[in-house]
């Protein structure tokens, strides 16, 4: 299949070209460090009352939570790549040869998500030596939600940058949309300490769905309804947008 | 190789009640021979650029018809990207990507397997003699280092149409003349080669045949000898910048336009950027009449020169422009 080759390509080309920058790699793991080592203890104190007596509790309950913020995060900056890439003519170049259209999207996008998978597994490495235990199989399929979830705000940011065609705009834009929907997610702290209204709003945020998901399996509860429930939703959207940006992106540009 | 018929490109521009439709193109034909150097010659904003993004399968265009290397453009765009090679204004590559890294992908994209993709690049850096720089970043690379890098991506899976746009816009005199001979050199390889430029020099000295083009209609076409023989008899351009300089209220160049436009060795002018461009049909002859007749009105010249018409004249003669200006 064409598409899957040419997807490939890019993806090789665009991860290629991120490794020649390690120094940019290790800065955008700064962030998530820092809060991990410098939040995630405020946790325990809060949610004493709710079952979180040790820091391994605290770190179970914060870790997915960062998951979450990165997927969101991490994926809705992809826009500024291809703005840039747009600029220089990258690709304009690509148009013109017989590449699939679709590959060039998607190439970039994949290379976004193993990237914030990457991220997650240092992420986790850094948390064992605070106490975080979590069973392998659930880890594993927390990347993969974290990967879908990437997938759906790298797509998101695609679909801002290729309407907006600014960076200052997609800036702007990104950042209004992007905290509310961590807050009213519960990245930082779980919506079980919000207020009524906030939880109900919450119902409304597919983010709040994946960061519930994403707890249940650290919490080691792969069964629970709310993991696919995360998952069908997150997957959902993620083809939605994707095809809405790849249409986005064939659509004629001047 | 190449043949248009009628192509035209509208835009739409703003949005609710401010929106409009500007007219980029307005419906060109034109045909480029095997092996042809042909070139778009106009001012910045006069289609020349939109028209070649067509060819270049980059833009649908808003009606007409072309067929390049014998496929329909219209019908197959997937096809044309088979058979033609472009390079843009803009460059198009990746600061921190090589010389190499780039060709080889570009060759991938072009459907080429690893291997092939390899000696491809490998073969490309050795003929635009990139091998000093290949596997350096590109952010390093000089002005025309990165135009030969441009040209060589154009053209890795030996297109038999390579369109380019501006080649040689940024560039120093030296790096000009070796881009004029790289593109010379792939005509000699079979390449049939579409490009547009706002040199007048470029136009001349590279191309096969020169099309004018001005507010999206081409305006004339013709072999740059040709074109410059329409516009027969020599050209006389007398300076009067410097003399109105020192004396704003003398006026010399409305003065001298007026004396000289009516004289009867005088078949036509225009004042262009201060000075005052005269077609005659020999200087030899008139240089003494046109001294006289200013001299007479005590109108005084900063400098005279005399020359052979440039595709500029034709472009003025054209236009009621210059390309210069």
């Amino acid at each position: 299949m064409r598409v899957v080759r040419d997807t490939w390509l890019i993806f090789q080309q665009e991860a290629g070209l991120m490794v020649r920058n390690p120094v940019m790699v290790a800065f955008s793991l700064a962030q998530p460090i820092t809060y991990l080592v410098l939040f995630a203890p405020f946790l325990k104190v809060v949610m004493v009352d709710r079952g979180a007596s040790t820091y391994a509790d605290a770190y179970r309950i914060y870790v997915p939570g960062l998951f979450v913020a990165m997927g969101l995060f991490g994926g809705l900056f992809a826009g500024y790549g291809l703005l840039s890439a747009l600029r220089a003519g990258i690709i304009e170049r690509c148009r013109v040869t017989p590449v699939s259209r679709t590959a060039l999207l998607l190439g970039r996008a994949l290379m976004h998500v193993c990237l914030n998978v990457v991220q997650a597994v240092v992420i986790t490495l850094v948390a064992l030596p605070f106490g975080l235990r979590v069973h392998l199989a659930n880890l594993l399929v927390s990347y993969a939600l974290l990967a879908v979830m990437v997938l759906l705000s790298t797509s998101i940011s695609y679909d801002i940058a290729l309407l907006v065609r600014n960076e200052n705009s997609l800036g702007v834009l990104v950042n209004t949309v992007g905290q509310p929907i961590s807050l009213l997610a519960g990245v930082l702290i779980p919506l079980v300490l919000a207020p009524m209204w906030i939880q109900r709003a919450a119902l409304w945020n597919p983010f709040a769905w994946a960061t519930d998901g994403m707890r249940a399996l650290f919490a080691g509860q792969i069964l629970q309804t709310v993991v696919w429930q995360g998952a069908l939703i997150m997957t959902g959207l993620a083809a939605a947008s994707l095809f809405w940006s790849s249409h986005l992106f064939n659509r004629e540009v001047s | 190789m190449i043949e248009a018929t009628g192509l035209r490109k509208s835009f739409r521009v703003g949005r609710g009640r401010g929106a409009g439709t500007v007219e980029a193109v307005r419906g060109v034909d034109f045909a480029v021979r095997r092996g042809e150097i042909v070139g778009f010659l106009g001012p910045n904003g006069a289609g020349k650029s939109t028209t070649l993004r067509m060819l270049a399968t980059l833009l649908r265009p808003s009606g007409g018809a072309a067929t390049i290397a014998g496929v329909d453009l219209l019908r197959s765009p997937a096809q044309v990207r088979h058979r033609i090679g472009f390079v843009a204004q803009a460059s198009g590559t990746y600061d921190d990507s090589t010389a190499r890294r780039d060709l080889i992908l570009q060759a991938r994209m072009h459907g080429r397997s690893k291997g092939v993709a390899q000696e491809l690049a490998a073969a490309a850096i050795r003929a635009f003699q990139l091998d000093d720089f290949a596997d350096r970043r590109i952010r390093t690379y000089s002005g025309g280092q990165r135009r030969r890098l441009d040209v060589a991506l154009g053209v890795i899976h030996s297109p038999q149409v390579m369109f380019l746009d501006e080649p040689t816009a940024g560039l120093d005199p030296p790096s000009r003349a070796r881009m004029w001979q790289e593109v010379r050199r792939l005509r000699e390889d079979g390449m049939t080669i579409f490009l547009t430029t706002h040199y007048l020099d470029e136009a001349d000295s590279l191309c096969d045949r020169v099309s004018i083009i001005d507010a999206g209609r081409i305006v004339a076409e013709g072999t740059p000898s040709a074109l410059k023989r329409e516009i027969s008899g020599d050209v006389v351009a007398i300076d009067f910048a410097a003399a109105d300089l020192a004396d704003p209220a003398g006026g010399g160049l409305p003065a001298a336009t007026k004396v000289l436009a009516e004289a009867p060795y005088v078949r036509g002018s225009e004042p262009v950027d201060g000075a005052l461009r005269l077609y005659v049909d020999s200087a030899a002859t008139a240089i003494p009449q046109i001294m006289r007749a200013l001299y007479d009105r005590g109108i005084e010249p900063g400098a005279i020169e005399t020359r052979r018409p440039s595709l500029d004249d034709v472009f003025l003669a054209k236009t009621g422009r210059s390309l210069e200006e």
